[in-house]
């Protein structure tokens, strides 16, 4: 049962990073525009360098 | 592809209009415009980088980004870029662009709900999931130290998130308690705290029964149930102000012999405003200088264009046919004829409030019901026992077991599917009540003018004329952008006609055409120019010299998928009326063209509300189809009410349905969806039920353990969504 002390912290972090990433997701507004961007990835326009 | 195909509703609505409406205070600071454009034919990614590409070119644009998701394209740009020259830019590359009011768009209140309920509805998500884990392991056999330790890291999780989390629900639940009613909030919020209450005290006891995952799973289902309403509700109201936000509320005053385009809410009484052919009256006023005709359809319905020349009081809404005008406003903004039908509407709209929906008729019958039952089986129990801590831990299991979950989902998860649904065949549903009212309709009241025809005429008796006559009125009709010379060149084209050589042609505002064929003067025009007697029907004179008169008559052409909607309401033995404002004639044609038995013709706008609220009264459910400023007080006094797109902004605000396209047909199939969905809602509350009275004796007896709850909370919400799911 000691594995117990560090697996619990451990599991409650990763999901804890998981809602940190969501969070930040909603934060920098990556819900704008979910279909424009699924379509922009494949535009080739910037592939060289990153749009300014 | 797929994502092609994907509803416009499928975006997260929620979090789209934020950033704008950050952007819009960034702006404030640096004093440089934003504008933003509604691109409708946008759809892929070259188009993305085209027209973001095109109007980066653009002088005095500082950055472009077009939301596929909204189709629209919001621009930054230096003080004097103003919109016109950006729908230039886009013209000349092929797409069709329309202003948007940045001020009618920025729904930053709005906005904010969403994401702050999806942010919660995570947390929630996060916290349930991690309990739920522990909760296994405490199911599957944990005992003693482990099983404490499991239920005070449980407790940890729980306690912040149920705080954090389930805010609304206590904001809710609060306020119906101020007013000393009772909703669905209050049982939420009594389980969750005395869920959790119950489950401390247990752990600190090292009790066997903790009811964290219970409390957490509550307010995930709960919020997710929330989450759905707002968000189609969102989805609504923001393509309703992308309608409203097409209509910039600009006019031309001039001072001094100098036009300047100002702000129509920067009007003042006695500003002289000049209105070009083709624009609407912004104020009421008078006409000072000008002669022309107006079109005063959307106001009254009638279809017969009227004379108008200096001394003639127009009233905003009317539309400006040929000749340009200068009218001194007698009367601006709310004072205007259109503001005042506010009122009417607002009388009306009070026996509509009345409504109460199926969720809160639920609620009515639940919350007591849940209430009385708890208590009951605290008072049961602790004569029994004479034990606290037994009585406290069965009440808190009968609270979370009888807890609405599906409730809660029953109804958001239905309207999201139904809402979506007819979202992709074109109709907006404004009210969040709309469907269960469209699905008791009996009686459908049809407004003829601008609703059921398109408002654009058409040529009747093209083939009574001789060729050398149709050429010469085509060469006239050329001259005009009015409606019926418009109607009568397009026919004529489509029939072969080439114009005649006729000189000196000249456009009478308000009168009609003219010209000279050798030394005859021909003209075009009306009844009274030409010197003919007028016609009741929509008619224009030809004159061609030496008293020779013939005359056009024009009917309204159909609006497409009228005749579908009329059937398809008839078929499903609905009744229905044509009530209008035109002339008897006219309303009688069309009323036999569509098979409508039953109509009314020159009805006054309080005589449309009369007869609606006179159909209410003898029991029937009203559905009113109907666009224009005379049918806004029928729309509000209707059970329910539909509005086309083209509506003036005071009958859209005043219905609950907005209808994108110009085509009618959906209407039929809506009451059908309507129904349907009003179904699924009954069944998934029937489902709900089943639940309840299979857990709540088990619950009540006192053998429900967090294990049951669980399982009879997951598998009644799951039902319940995926029943709803099945109206797709």
């Amino acid at each position: 049962m000691q594995v117990l002390s560090y697996l619990i912290p451990i599991s409650i972090l990763l999901g804890g990073v998981g809602l940190l990433a969501f969070v930040y997701t909603v934060k920098s507004n990556q819900y704008d525009d979910p279909e424009g961007d699924a379509r922009r990835i494949l535009s080739d326009e910037w592939d060289d360098h990153p749009k300014p | 592809m797929t994502a092609a195909m994907r509803p416009q509703a499928s975006a997260c609505p929620a979090c789209s209009a934020a950033p704008a409406a950050e952007a819009l205070a960034e702006q404030a600071a640096d004093k440089d415009a934003r504008l933003a454009l509604s691109v409708p034919t946008v759809h892929c990614a070259a188009c993305i980088s085209a027209i973001e590409r095109e109007l980066a070119k653009a002088p005095g644009v500082h950055s472009a980004r077009v939301n596929l998701t909204l189709k629209r394209a919001s621009v930054e740009a230096d003080h004097d870029v103003t919109a016109a020259d950006l729908i230039a830019v886009l013209d000349r590359i092929g797409y069709e662009a329309h202003e948007l009011d940045v001020g009618t768009l920025s729904s930053t209140a709005t906005d904010k709900a969403g994401r702050d309920l999806l942010m919660r509805l995570a947390v929630a998500g996060f916290a349930s999931m991690n309990v739920m884990l522990l909760s296994v392991s405490v199911w599957s056999g944990a005992e003693a130290a482990t099983r404490d330790m499991f239920h005070w890291i449980s407790a940890a999780i729980a306690l912040p998130t149920i705080v954090f989390s389930g805010k609304p629900f206590y904001v809710n639940a609060w306020s119906a308690l101020k007013h000393k009613r009772l909703n669905m909030d209050v049982p939420i919020v009594l389980a969750i705290i005395l869920a959790v209450a119950t489950s401390l005290w247990e752990t600190s006891l090292s009790g066997e029964h903790a009811y964290f995952d219970a409390a957490l799973a509550l307010t995930f289902f709960l919020l997710a149930g929330r989450y759905l309403d707002h968000r189609t509700r969102a989805v609504a109201r923001s393509a309703a102000e992308e309608l409203a936000a097409l209509e910039v509320p600009r006019a031309v005053r001039v001072r001094d012999g100098e036009e300047e385009t100002v702000q129509v809410s920067e009007l003042a009484v006695g500003d002289m405003i000049l209105v070009r052919p083709g624009g609407r009256m912004p104020v009421d006023g008078e006409i000072v200088e000008g002669q022309s005709e107006l079109d005063r359809s959307l106001l009254t319905g009638e279809t017969v264009p009227v004379f108008a020349g200096p001394g003639f009081g127009v009233s905003a809404g009317e539309v400006n046919l040929t000749g340009p005008l200068v009218i001194r406003a007698t009367a601006v903004g709310e004072e205007t004829s259109l503001h005042r039908m506010a009122d009417l509407v607002a009388i009306a709209e009070s026996g509509r409030s009345r409504y109460t929906s199926l969720a809160d008729k639920a609620a009515k019958l639940y919350a007591p019901g849940v209430h009385i039952l708890s208590a009951l089986a605290f008072v049961g129990w602790y004569l029994y026992t004479f034990d606290m801590r037994t009585a406290l831990n069965i009440a808190a299991a009968v609270l979370i077991i009888t807890c609405p979950c599906a409730l809660g989902l029953a109804v958001p998860a239905v309207t999201t599917a139904a809402s979506g649904r007819l979202f992709r065949r074109g109709m907006l549903i404004k009210h969040s009540t709309a469907l269960e009212r469209l699905a008791e309709i009996d009686t459908v009241v049809f407004d003829k003018t601008g609703t059921l025809t398109a408002g654009t005429p058409q040529v009747e008796n093209l083939g009574d004329f001789a060729r050398r006559d149709l050429e010469i009125a085509l060469a006239l009709a050329m001259g005009s952008s009015h409606p019926l010379s418009t109607a009568l060149t397009h026919a004529a084209r489509e029939a072969g006609i080439k114009p005649a050589q006729v000189s000196d042609i000249e456009e009478v505002p308000g009168y009609g055409t003219q010209g000279r064929i050798g030394d005859t003067l021909v003209r075009l025009g009306r009844a009274a120019w030409i010197g003919a007697q007028p016609l009741a029907q929509t008619s224009a004179f030809l004159s061609l010299g030496e008293g020779q008169v013939r005359a056009f008559t024009f009917s309204d052409s159909l609006r497409e998928g009228a005749a579908e909607a009329v059937q398809g309401l008839l078929d499903s033995g609905k009744d229905v009326l044509l009530v209008s404002g035109d002339s008897t004639g006219a309303v009688e044609a069309l009323a036999e063209r569509l098979g409508i038995e039953k109509w009314i013709a020159e009805a006054l706008p309080e005589d449309k509300a009369a007869r609606v609220q006179a159909l209410t009264n003898e029991g029937k459910r009203v559905l009113m189809v109907g666009d224009g400023l005379n049918d806004t007080a029928a729309l509000a006094a209707a059970h329910v009410s539909i509005s086309p797109a083209s509506a003036l902004d005071a009958a859209r605000v005043a219905s609950d349905i907005v209808l994108l396209g110009g085509d009618l047909s959906p209407i039929a199939d809506a009451v059908t969806t309507a129904r349907a969905a009003t179904k699924r809602i009954r069944e998934n509350f029937r489902i709900a039920t089943i639940y309840n009275i299979i857990a709540v004796p088990l619950a009540v007896a006192g053998l429900a353990t967090p294990l049951i709850a669980a399982l009879a909370m997951s598998a009644s919400s799951i039902t319940v969504s995926l029943n709803a799911l099945r109206l797709r």
